[in-house]
């Protein structure tokens, strides 16, 4: 694994603040989100990403406005990453209409196709086919774009992710697969989803389809941003498919209402250690990028962002009934 | 509906298939084709053999025997600026793309808040007849057309496989086109002319007073052949070509109810659950009144399609079949 010591140094400084930006955006959102969800104020299912910030950031900060991306159940971290507004976010999760989906999809379903975001899926790797078929696109349009799919480790025991990368193998598409390995499958772990063989590098599921193949630290933003850095420029040379294991941990449960029954004594806090938004912002005050007052300030604007955007989700409309009928068709409606 | 009244050419349904896809693929650049030896062989059934020739393998592209990423991987590329044709040799194998069709294709567009195009088309085939046993031999329309967010048709006729088939590629949804194996060799007059036939829409193939037939696929021909043997015991049956399973042109099928007040609804979906029922159903509800009798359901029994010729003739409804529901009724 790649360490950010030595990487570092050709980030710029405002790229680096730029990402603690982002990842205290997807942190508070998410914290405030889970407190109205134990309110009852947000309906459904709610899987957090809390933990996992410096994957979706690191990546997302390698990508361009051209690029696609397809992400999973846990996808508010990717959402944000990418760019999506977290007022209209959050209505969605609300279920309004002001949301991005116009309170049709929830958490599990935020989309925006015309941000390149091809959507969150309630189906582990779901999205994986279709990030192959954007990036079979970009490549038939003559273009450069790259298709990104966030998966979990889980992700890589479902038939689609052997299919897809296959298929992308062949064909050499620019397809980036991010395995965000958060040690546990829903509610079991890892040495039960995968052999002894896998469990040191999950990217070997990619070997016989010929993938680039890297393994980061997930909880270091630079070493997953540098990663994908690499992989993106080779998809954009025409020169296939890349595969990186983001190696994590999910702080919180599968979802909210998980007991946590299955997790060790002390995993969770030797983990807490290495929070990326305890090191990271430790990293940049250490390095003179930025001082305590400023981040201090991030802290406080962002935390307002987040409150608005709430109070936007609040003060919004829920969707009239009727339009349960629409939206199926592009003709409109439901069928006859 | 446009139909043609200017000239027309006689062609096999499976030619046409081969012309209409070749037309849409001059017409739109974006329109191209994925699936099992769609190059070389031409497809499962060698309907689409030439077309690597015509447009290269970039367009008429092999995929390996992956229905999953083959259906999703057309999903995708629809969402971003192309326009897929997935051939997914039987429809039985439409099973290993199971979730790519139920939770992806059909349900991204109105999940995504409605606006996002998915101009997509899966073409498959039922196949009944072809002694190919269980897994070869089914007719799943029913299935798919239990889903919201797809648009599902059957084509039946040469002439409705040219303007069913355009208006699918035309569409900016997911449309499953079933095929028929049995109709494939099929030969009837086609308007040359460039035509689409509206998706939702069908057809009366064949006006009469006494009895309704509603018939999709092999079975339109069964119905149109009983029609024929009727006449000349002077018994007048009209035959109507759903053309479309979902959306369900209900208002076309209950007025020809009305006016008959007897129908025979024969498809080869199985008995229990199959199209018939929703055909059924839909008479039932529109035309109760103007019914003479309960509407005639025939299908295949509830087993699975046997291999042997004895056994499989046994469970397929055939034009005896249909003839002998007619004579019930009228």
């Amino acid at each position: 694994m790649s360490s950010q010591g030595e990487r570092s140094a050709a980030i710029a400084d405002q790229e680096r603040i730029e990402m603690l930006r982002t990842m205290v955006r997807i942190r508070k959102f998410e914290s405030v989100i889970q407190n109205k969800f134990a309110d009852a104020e947000v309906p459904g299912f709610l899987h957090l990403y809390i933990g996992q910030e410096a994957i979706a950031t690191g990546v997302c900060q390698a990508l361009e406005e051209r690029d696609y991306l397809t992400s999973t159940h846990r996808g508010h971290g990717h959402c944000i990453a990418r760019g999506l507004e977290t007022d209209r976010m959050a209505a969605e999760l609300y279920g309004k209409e002001t949301g991005y989906c116009k309170g049709k999809g929830g958490s599990m379903h935020i989309a925006d196709v015309n941000a390149g975001m091809l959507g969150a899926n309630g189906i582990v790797a779901g999205g994986i086919p279709i990030a192959t078929g954007a990036a079979l696109s970009a490549k038939m349009r003559d273009t450069d774009e790259v298709a990104v799919s966030f998966f979990g480790d889980g992700a890589l025991s479902e038939g689609a992710f052997h299919e897809s990368f296959n298929q992308a193998g062949i064909w050499d598409l620019p397809l980036l697969g991010i395995v965000e390995n958060n040690q546990y499958g829903e509610m079991t772990g890892l040495e039960e989803q995968h052999p002894p063989s896998a469990l040191d590098d999950l990217t070997i599921y990619g070997e016989p389809y010929g993938v680039t193949r890297m393994r980061v630290d997930g909880m270091d933003v630079e070493a997953v941003y540098e990663a994908t850095l690499e992989a993106v420029e080779q998809a954009r040379n025409g020169d296939g498919p890349a595969l990186i294991e983001c190696v994590g941990y999910r702080f919180e449960g599968h979802h909210e209402g998980d007991s946590q029954f299955y997790r060790p004594d002390g995993e969770l806090e030797e983990w807490k250690q290495r929070d990326p938004l305890l090191t990271y912002p430790r990293k940049l005050i250490d390095d003179g990028v930025l001082t305590e007052e400023e981040h201090q300030e991030i802290e406080a604007e962002i935390e307002a962002e987040i409150e608005d955007a709430i109070e936007f989700a609040r003060n919004s409309d829920y969707p009239d009934p009727q339009q349960a009928y629409e939206g199926v068709y592009s003709d409109g409606g439901e069928q006859a | 509906m446009s139909t043609a009244a200017g000239d027309v050419e006689e062609m096999a349904v499976r030619d046409v298939i081969n012309q209409t896809l070749g037309e849409e693929m001059e017409r739109d650049d974006r329109v191209y084709i994925q699936g099992i030896d769609v190059s070389g062989r031409g497809g499962t059934s060698n309907i689409l053999k030439g077309l690597d020739d015509r447009f290269g393998t970039d367009r008429v592209r092999n995929t390996p025997i992956s229905e999953v990423s083959m259906v999703g991987s057309g999903l995708g590329a629809a969402a971003t600026g192309m326009r897929p044709v997935v051939e997914v040799m039987y429809c039985g194998f439409l099973g290993v793309a199971g979730d790519q069709l139920l939770n992806q294709v059909a349900k991204m567009r109105y999940m995504f808040g409605g606006e996002l195009d998915l101009p997509m088309v899966i073409r498959t085939k039922n196949v009944m007849g072809a002694n190919a046993a269980a897994q070869h031999s089914q007719a799943l329309h029913h299935w798919l057309a239990a889903i919201p967010g797809l648009k599902v048709v059957c084509t039946s006729t040469p002439a409705d496989t040219k303007g069913l088939l355009k208006a699918a590629v035309r569409s900016d949804d997911p449309v499953i086109v079933f095929e028929h194996g049995g109709v494939y060799n099929r030969k009837a007059e086609v308007p040359t002319e460039d035509y689409v036939y509206e998706i939702g829409e069908a057809a009366i193939e064949r006006p009469g007073d006494d009895v309704t037939v509603v018939a999709t696929q092999n079975q339109l021909w069964n119905a149109l052949e009983a029609a024929d043997r009727l006449s000349a015991e002077g018994i007048s049956v009209e035959v109507v070509n759903p053309r479309t399973i979902s959306p369900l042109d209900t208002e076309t099928i209950v007025e020809s109810a009305r006016k008959t007040g007897r129908c025979v609804v024969v498809d080869d979906t199985p008995l229990s659950y199959g199209t018939q029922s929703q055909l059924s159903a839909t008479i039932s509800e529109g035309a109760f009144w103007d019914l003479d009798l309960p509407v005639k359901r025939l299908g295949v029994d509830n087993v699975p399609i046997p291999f042997s010729p004895t056994l499989e003739d046994e469970v397929i409804p055939g034009t005896d079949d249909v003839v002998d529901a007619i004579l019930d009724l009228a």
